[in-house]
């Protein structure tokens, strides 16, 4: 409690007892004096200054345990508030990232398969130069004994055997090859006059093509049967540069599929 | 003088070690400085009322923190803490201000 116990004089300065002005007792009372109770008096002060300082740094430097109930659950609501939406926010990008990352992949996926598509058709068709394992055959007909549908035979020997692509000498056989007997004696293949030897090369896997040329009354046979000697070479990098070239077709139209399949 | 330096002192203090208020007297600690500071506004006037005692500033001073402290510690057992820290910082404001006016109309004759 202060000194005036009553602080509801609030109408005139009481006059002073002694007639001293204001600032004379202020003075006079601000003078050091070794009393007990000024000792006392200036303890509580300096006590007084250490706890204001002591809350302003601890007001400046608020913290979340100097709040009250009321101010953490208010602060709480907002964290939480704050949280769903930033969750909400997180839910809408990652959606976003995964629709972009799909889209990459996708489109990637398409390109490769459709390189890959490319790539088996041009085998097939016979349009780029392939090289893998695969079997030479080299038969020599000194008596002109070979004719086109053994060499026929030969080409599906060789297809069963499971050949991805195949050459006769630079005549590079697709679909639309056809064999025929020369009349002088000769084979062509897709109109090509074969030179002698006849040398074919086949991709495929090696070892299961040179046994399928060995089966008994097979090609081989065939072969030896008519004069002539066939010899079987395998490697395992073969490579045939022979190619077709495709002719637009002129008869054969292609009927529209109503939904084009992207396998 | 000397309670002024003491004051003054304390301040420098309280600024240079930044001691942290423990957990316990966090709550109390503000109203104890605003019962604090109407003790010595009410001292000055006293003062220059020509009836300052030193003893009964010290036991003012001190029943002051004491009981605004105690105040408090009840507010917060009843569940009005908060209300009841502002109705004791309410009332010690009126009152420095009283003690204030006096003040300067001693001073001043404002």
């Amino acid at each position: 409690m202060p000194e005036p116990t009553d602080p509801e004089d609030l109408g005139a300065a009481p006059p002073a007892p002694d007639g001293e002005s204001g600032w004379h007792r202020l003075a006079r009372m601000a003078r050091p004096r070794a009393t007990k109770a000024n000792f006392f008096a200036a303890v509580l002060a300096l006590s007084l200054g250490f706890a204001i300082a002591t809350q302003v740094h601890q007001t400046g430097s608020s913290n979340l345990d100097t709040l009250r109930e009321d101010d953490l659950v208010r602060l709480l609501d907002q964290v939480q508030q704050d949280n769903s939406r930033l969750g909400d926010e997180i839910q809408t990008l990652q959606a976003q990232r995964g629709q972009l990352e799909s889209g990459v992949a996708g489109s990637a996926a398409a390109r490769a398969a459709a390189a890959q598509r490319l790539d088996s058709l041009g085998i097939l068709a016979g349009t780029v130069k392939v090289h893998g394992p695969g079997i030479t055959i080299t038969i020599r007909d000194p008596k002109a004994g070979v004719t086109a549908p053994l060499l026929l035979d030969a080409l599906e020997e060789l297809r069963d055997a499971g050949a991805e692509a195949v050459a006769y000498d630079d005549v590079r056989v697709v679909a639309s090859t056809y064999f025929t007997d020369d009349d002088n004696g000769g084979i062509s293949v897709d109109g090509t006059l074969l030179s002698l030897p006849y040398t074919i090369a086949a991709i495929g896997d090696a070892a299961t093509l040179a046994s399928a040329m060995d089966i008994p009354g097979g090609v081989s046979d065939s072969v030896r049967r008519v004069g002539a000697t066939i010899d079987v070479t395998s490697s395992p990098n073969l490579t045939i540069n022979a190619l077709h070239s495709i002719r637009v077709p002129r008869y054969a139209h292609p009927v529209p599929q109503p939904t084009p399949s992207a396998s | 003088m000397i309670p002024i330096l003491g004051l003054v002192v304390g301040i420098a203090i309280g600024i240079f070690l930044q001691p942290d208020v423990p957990l316990g007297l966090q709550p109390y600690l503000p109203i104890a400085v605003i019962a604090a500071l109407d003790a010595v506004f009410g001292a000055v006037r006293a003062v220059l009322d020509g009836i300052f005692n030193d003893k009964v500033f010290v036991i003012s001073f001190l029943s002051n923190v004491v009981v605004a402290a105690f105040i408090v510690f009840l507010g917060d057992k009843l569940g009005v803490g908060s209300q009841l820290s502002t109705g004791v910082v309410v009332v010690l404001g009126v009152r420095i201000f009283s003690n204030v006016a006096s003040i300067r109309r001693h001073l001043f004759h404002a």
